[in-house]
């Protein structure tokens, strides 16, 4: 007898499991040469995943209904880059997801040339299936290695004024992103006022290990964390840091432009910190030395 | 150690034996921690993508067939001890560019072929190549230092096959598990550039031991 309530309560449950796994559509699959790349559908919105066996990461959402709406917090909270360059007319991104970021900065500057580096073709594809994403004259994107984009763009003599570094997907982490000579190589890239903005991890010994890298490298940096998120997004440039006051009166500026974007940009500044709650005794991470994938665990 | 050492005494010959085996072992635990290596070396300059692995597993692959190749080639004339070890000593010379030329060499390849693809291709060659081919030379001259018999030639071969290639998984494991994060990896490769010295040394010495 108990052992039927006992297989009741397994099925009854593992039914409920699967209306919630119903809940969420899937629309696209395939994998490609890097990853098993998912499209889903859930309550008005539409999702890019990376799969792993047990572990899913949402790379992107749009919002069906509210197409505008820029759906992460962790991607709102690229957008305070602007508070320190608000007239980027170049802009570099690296990794392009469902393409949320150039396309809505691409609306806020329409005369900004846009380059987009991206590794994965078909993560391009989708982006351009599923996501609406779309290449304007002023966008390019590059399908390759973003440090073999930036090496060349340095032989180019390229410049930018907003580098965003976005190229982490939750998994696996390309350590030759995360070194200190890759992070000089992108300021080299970054004009006298340009910002460079980097999503990157909060938590596990990497959270140091890449702290003290940047440091090493730009000085100090905004530390900006929501409290919701788990994410970590640093912003820096060859420019000093500045203060709060500046910070929330170019917010105040921007609030209107960012509103249409569902980004409240007046919440951030007094989350963007300058003070460093890391280990500040660990080594930077160099191309002779970064095991990012196992500092992580 | 037939031939080598056919008025050896029966213990000393069977030193020998341990000798080549374990210098067989580090051998290959070396090719294929350099290997692994390789692919880091070459990220900054080309990325980490799977053409990157490509370039670096076929050029070792190359490098190893050739390095069989000459092996057996130079143990037709009087193979001895010391040759062996010179092997070694020469495959720790090779190794050093990769300490301290390896960004001027993969700079200059950088700016000269845009593809990625064949920019790997050929830095892997340039790096790794030679010492890799010097490595290979090593398999076949084991099996020559110590098959005594034709009958139990293919025995021989089977065990030091089974002690190299547990070498290298064994230098696989350790350096992408371990090495890689305890040190830097120009001080992985130095150290594997003294252990084949002085595993080089160790083979020349035992070679021109009184009696051989």
């Amino acid at each position: 007898m108990s052992k039927l309530m006992i297989i009741a309560i397994g099925l009854i449950s593992l039914y409920g499991a699967c209306g919630n796994l119903q809940a969420d559509k899937v629309i696209h699959k395939e994998k490609s040469l890097y990853r098993n790349i998912e499209v889903k559908e859930a309550r008005g919105r539409r999702c890019l995943v990376f799969t792993v066996k047990r572990r899913t990461s949402r790379q992107s959402c749009i919002n069906l209904d509210r197409p505008k709406e820029v759906v992460f917090p962790y991607t709102k909270m690229t957008f305070a880059a602007l508070l320190l360059q608000d007239r980027p007319a170049r802009i570099l991104i690296v990794g392009l997801g469902g393409g949320t970021l150039p396309k809505t900065l691409n609306q806020l500057y329409p005369d900004a040339a846009i380059d987009v580096v991206e590794i994965d073709s078909a993560v391009y594809r989708v982006a351009q299936q599923f996501f609406d994403f779309e290449e304007p004259e002023q966008m390019k994107v590059s399908i390759t290695d973003a440090r073999v984009f930036i090496k060349r763009a340095q032989i180019r003599k390229e410049s930018y004024d907003l580098i965003i570094l976005d190229a982490f997907t939750g998994e696996y982490i390309p350590e030759h992103l995360m070194t200190q000579e890759f992070l000089k190589e992108v300021k080299s890239l970054l004009t006298e006022t340009g910002v460079v903005v980097a999503n990157t991890f909060s938590t596990s010994k990497l959270y140091d290990y890449e702290s003290v890298t940047y440091t090493s490298v730009f000085g100090n940096f905004f530390n900006f964390k929501l409290p919701v998120t788990g994410n970590r997004v640093i912003i820096t440039g060859p420019q000093p840091l500045p203060s709060g006051k500046a910070l929330m009166s170019r917010a105040r500026r921007l609030a209107n432009r960012l509103a249409p974007y569902y980004i409240n940009i007046e919440d951030f500044p007094r989350y963007m910190a300058t003070t460093a709650d890391w280990d500040q005794s660990v080594e930077p991470m160099t191309d002779q030395y970064a095991p990012a994938n196992l500092l992580r665990r | 150690m037939s031939i080598v050492s056919a008025s050896l005494n029966p213990t000393q010959a069977k030193s020998n034996q341990g000798l080549v085996m374990s210098l067989a072992f580090t051998s290959g635990f070396i090719i294929m921690s350099v290997e692994l290596l390789g692919g880091r070396i070459l990220a900054p300059y080309f990325g980490s993508s799977i053409y990157v692995w490509g370039s670096i597993i076929s050029i070792f692959m190359v490098a190893l067939s050739t390095g069989y190749l000459i092996g057996g080639r130079l143990s037709l004339a009087n193979p001895n001890l010391a040759k062996y070890g010179s092997f070694f000593i020469l495959a720790a010379v090779a190794l050093l560019p990769i300490v301290f030329f390896s960004n001027f060499m993969m700079e200059s390849v950088f700016t000269r072929v845009e593809d990625p693809r064949y920019g790997s291709l050929i830095a892997s060659t340039l790096l790794f190549f030679v010492p890799t081919a010097i490595l290979g030379i090593i398999a076949p001259y084991s099996v020559r230092l110590m098959v005594e018999n034709a009958g139990h030639s293919g025995q021989v071969a089977g065990g030091l096959y089974f002690i190299s290639t547990l070498g290298s998984a064994l230098g696989t494991l350790l350096t992408s598990f371990y090495l890689v994060l305890w040190f830097e990896m120009n001080s992985i490769v130095i150290t594997m550039i003294m252990v084949l010295f002085i595993a080089g040394t160790l083979a020349v010495w035992a070679g021109k031991r009184p009696g051989q």
